[in-house]
């Protein structure tokens, strides 16, 4: 059950933001409005004309686009085959690759985008596939055009960019519907904000007459849950900027030269990453996704082999590292898939919670299960790490996102860990997750932890950090000490430009 | 020297086209997106359907029936994996062993062990003048299959690459909800391409009962149906890289023929067993020589569901 009660009015030439925590139903109702789903109950009015729309087909047909958060582009075909999939350019029965080229170049030109039509997608970068999403909406003449999260993966130049691309599709008389978490970027851009809580529509204000603070309280809703977050300003959701950030001067617990390691594909994906890490302090990893940040992950949890590098890890060597030894030494890791890598969701939180040290009290005791011990050290987590509900013989599944990032979380930290390395710690959780996680990891830094933070969410980052990597093509293409962190730098240097500082 | 190979070639042809119309249609469905393993199962029904109905019907004809077989297998393929998405590679053996064990019961069961009674098979063709040229003369004298199949690889081709109907079928595979949300239908691209696969692995069975032999017989199509799907992974997926890696293991078939008959000696010093073995072999050789599949379609195997993404 994800809307209950949903309403939304959309106005033409207009940019419409619709904002809600993660799962209060923004990305359902587009689904809705675009005929992915149908829904149990209610109406939909186009022009004051009730319409059903049955699938995409018809909100194609009636103008309505959509840009998926998760590109709904076919890796493996050029931009053009993309765009004109489904309503193809023929000659005598073939397709004809050199008018969808050519059109396609058109559209994109129309809009003012550079797309090379016959380029792979699979090469482009993660914002030029954002312009062949759109370029395919637009091509197909949609007047409404709906973004789901257009932001969540783009570095700040590219966002820039496509608030100007949003304008101007406004200006020359398009809808746009853009649907987001960062306040502070929808009150840059739209002309109006709908506000989703728990499948309701709460609320709808005029952009111009609100501010960050006051949606952010219309979003998790005053009073109710309040409580769990005393102390977050809502920056743009959760993100505590830090406000010390000293250099620390801890020994080193990670000291590696020239990395170099493939990736999936058998493709070099790690091509010489020289970093450092010190006890007590937070080093952040940035980049747009894909450059070799969760490779590096999984070297230092022994998840990877290295190809070549040398490094020290904890007193023993990088090279032949495997989980177990990684595990050891005292790395603890928060994976960014926590179904595939943390957790077994069928089982329970208990079970979940002694996984990887199940031999160890107070979890064993010689060869067998302490249900005893176990249940005591769950118990005690949960109340701690403030999990819901804090019932630790509850299959793992039953938990919210937030919660079972939090059992994972409290698990790698009940272990003390020297080194932790957390991939993506807050992705997808809401905003009362997101501050509580964060306080954790700045907790175990202030325990004397190195932490190593991969997080595509550069806003995380900069709060966080208090060093910051930039990884770009496998290569360190920026290294900045907390004190000339600079959002803008960042992002040049996630885009590839280097410089001979740093 | 020329002579040997003159036969080689010949008897390469003449084996080809069950494997190659096998392998294109394991590749058709499977660059759809559904995963093929129930091609000999579709092609021990083909070859079945078509010998019973050439004992009633001009051979031609029970090749289409052998074809409609073929399908009608798939059709069960195509509802369990895309209707109720079970597992593709579960339901592909499922219906092997059914094919396998439903053949050997109703062989058993109306002509006895032996095989069914010999039929007609297809008439073969000499191509006028051909036969005097030396090697290229092996092309004449084939049945129809032969030329089909020398044919048909590259239309597939045409068709896949060159048109909106291939630029949907290679889409589907690799990322089913792009083509969704743009409005086709998923399930009817992929049962176009399951349906179409099972009645070129039925026309392969067909081939088989009708132009290679002139009955069905107990162990028909005795692993052929894998050796296509071999062929399909070697071929990279794509129509003539398939039809090449078929050609490659009927040459294989051919030459361990070739040997036994043209040189005795050899059944001395090696076991006939691994005789009949050497084009499994060869495939096995093949696929691990070859490594990773790296270029199957990306969402080969996985049943398309909406909400999932």
């Amino acid at each position: 059950m994800s809307l209950e009660d949903a309403s939304l009015d959309i106005v033409p030439g207009e940019l419409l933001a619709v904002v809600g925590e993660n799962g209060a139903g923004k990305s359902s109702l587009m689904n809705v409005l675009y005929g992915l789903y149908q829904p149990d109950a209610g109406t939909f009015l186009m022009d004051d004309k009730p319409v059903r729309l049955k699938s995409p087909r018809d909100a194609i047909a009636r103008g309505i686009g959509m840009v998926h958060q998760h590109f709904m582009l076919v890796p493996t075909l050029t931009v053009a085959e993309n765009v004109v999939l489904g309503r193809e350019p023929t000659r005598r029965g073939l397709l004809d690759l050199d008018r969808a080229c050519d059109e396609v170049a058109a559209t994109a030109k129309r809009f003012g985008f550079h797309l090379d039509p016959r380029a792979r997608v699979d090469t482009l970068t993660v914002g030029s596939q954002q312009k062949v999403e759109i370029v395919k909406a637009l091509h197909r003449g949609a007047q409404v055009l709906i973004l789901d999260e257009p932001t969540a993966v783009l570095t700040p130049q590219e966002s820039d960019e496509l608030a100007q691309v949003m304008r101007g599709l406004v200006a020359q008389g398009r809808t746009v519907v853009l649907i987001s978490h960062k306040l502070k970027e929808v009150l840059g851009v739209a002309d109006r904000v709908a506000v989703m809580r728990r499948g309701r529509t709460v609320a709808e204000v005029r952009a111009a007459g609100t501010t960050v603070s006051a949606l952010a309280s219309l979003m998790v809703g005053e009073g109710s849950r309040g409580a769990a977050l005393t102390g977050v300003p809502a920056a743009s959701g959760a993100v505590v900027p830090d406000a010390q950030g000293e250099a620390t001067s801890g020994p080193i617990v990670l000291d590696a030269k020239d990395l170099r390691a493939k990736g999936d594909n058998g493709r070099p994906a790690l091509q010489g990453v020289s970093l450092t890490v010190r006890a007590g302090e937070i080093v952040g990893i940035a980049g747009v996704d894909g450059n070799g940040q969760r490779e590096l992950a999984e070297v230092l949890t022994g998840l990877r082999s290295l190809d070549s590098g040398e490094g020290t890890l904890l007193g023993g060597p990088l090279k032949g590292l495997t989980p177990a030894l990684a595990k050891a030494r005292g790395v603890g890791h928060v994976p960014e898939d926590r179904l595939a890598r943390a957790v077994v969701k069928a089982m329970t939180v208990e079970e979940n919670v002694a996984l990887g040290r199940h031999r160890q009290p107070p979890f064993a005791r010689g060869p067998w299960v302490d249900f005893k011990g176990r249940r005591e050290r769950a118990t005690r987590l949960l109340s701690t790490y403030d999990v819901r509900p804090p019932d630790p013989t509850v299959a793992l599944q039953a938990l919210s996102g937030g919660n079972q990032q939090k059992v994972v979380v409290a698990r790698e930290l009940d272990a003390d860990p020297k080194l932790l390395v957390v991939v993506q710690p807050t992705r997808g959780l809401d905003i009362g997750a997101v501050a509580q996680v964060h306080a954790r990891l700045r907790e175990a830094k202030a325990r004397g932890a190195g932490v190593v933070m991969v997080s595509l969410d550069l806003e995380e980052v900069l709060a966080l950090s208090d060093r910051v990597y930039v990884l770009y093509e496998g290569r360190v293409t920026g290294h900045f000490p907390r004190k000339d962190l600079d959002e803008r730098e960042l992002g040049r240097r996630m885009l590839g430009a280097e410089s001979d500082h740093g | 020297m020329l002579e040997v190979l003159h036969s080689l070639l010949f008897s390469t042809l003449d084996a080809a086209p069950a494997l190659v119309f096998a392998a294109l249609g394991a590749m058709l469905s499977e660059r759809a997106g559904v995963v093929s393993v129930g091609v000999e199962g579709m092609m021990r029904t083909g070859a079945f359907c078509a010998a019973v109905a050439a004992l009633a019907m001009p051979t031609p004809l029970a090749v289409l029936v052998g074809m409609a077989a073929g399908a009608a297998i798939a059709a069960v393929h195509g509802f369990l994996s895309i209707r109720w998405r079970s597992d593709q590679v579960v339901s592909g053996m499922a219906l092997n062993l059914v094919a396998m064990a439903g053949g050997t019961y109703l062989l058993e069961s109306f002509f006895g062990p032996n095989g069914t009674p010999s039929i007609t098979q297809l008439s073969r063709w000499d191509l006028p003048g051909l036969p005097a040229v030396p090697l290229l003369g092996a092309l004449s004298g084939h049945a129809a299959p032969t030329y089909l199949a020398l044919t048909l690889p590259f239309l597939f081709h045409l068709l896949l690459s060159r048109t909106p109907l291939g630029l949907r079928l290679r889409a589907v595979g690799d990322k089913p909800h792009a083509v969704a949300t743009l409005g086709l239908s998923v399930s009817a691209l992929r049962w176009g391409a399951v349906l179409g696969g099972g009645m070129m692995a039925g026309l392969g069975g067909a081939v088989l009962s009708t132009a290679v032999l002139d009955r069905f017989e107990q162990h028909t199509p005795s692993g052929l149906g894998f050796m296509a799907l071999a062929a399909m992974v070697f071929g990279r997926w794509t129509p003539l890289g398939a039809f090449a890696a078929a050609l490659f293991f009927a040459f294989g078939n051919a030459l361990r023929i070739g040997l036994a008959s043209s040189a005795p000696w050899l059944l001395d010093l090696v076991p006939q067993g691994f005789l009949l073995a050497l084009p499994y072999l060869l495939t096995l050789l093949v696929l691990a020589l070859q490594g990773q599949r790296g270029h199957a379609p990306a969402a080969l195997g996985t049943p398309y569901e909406q909400e999932s993404r």
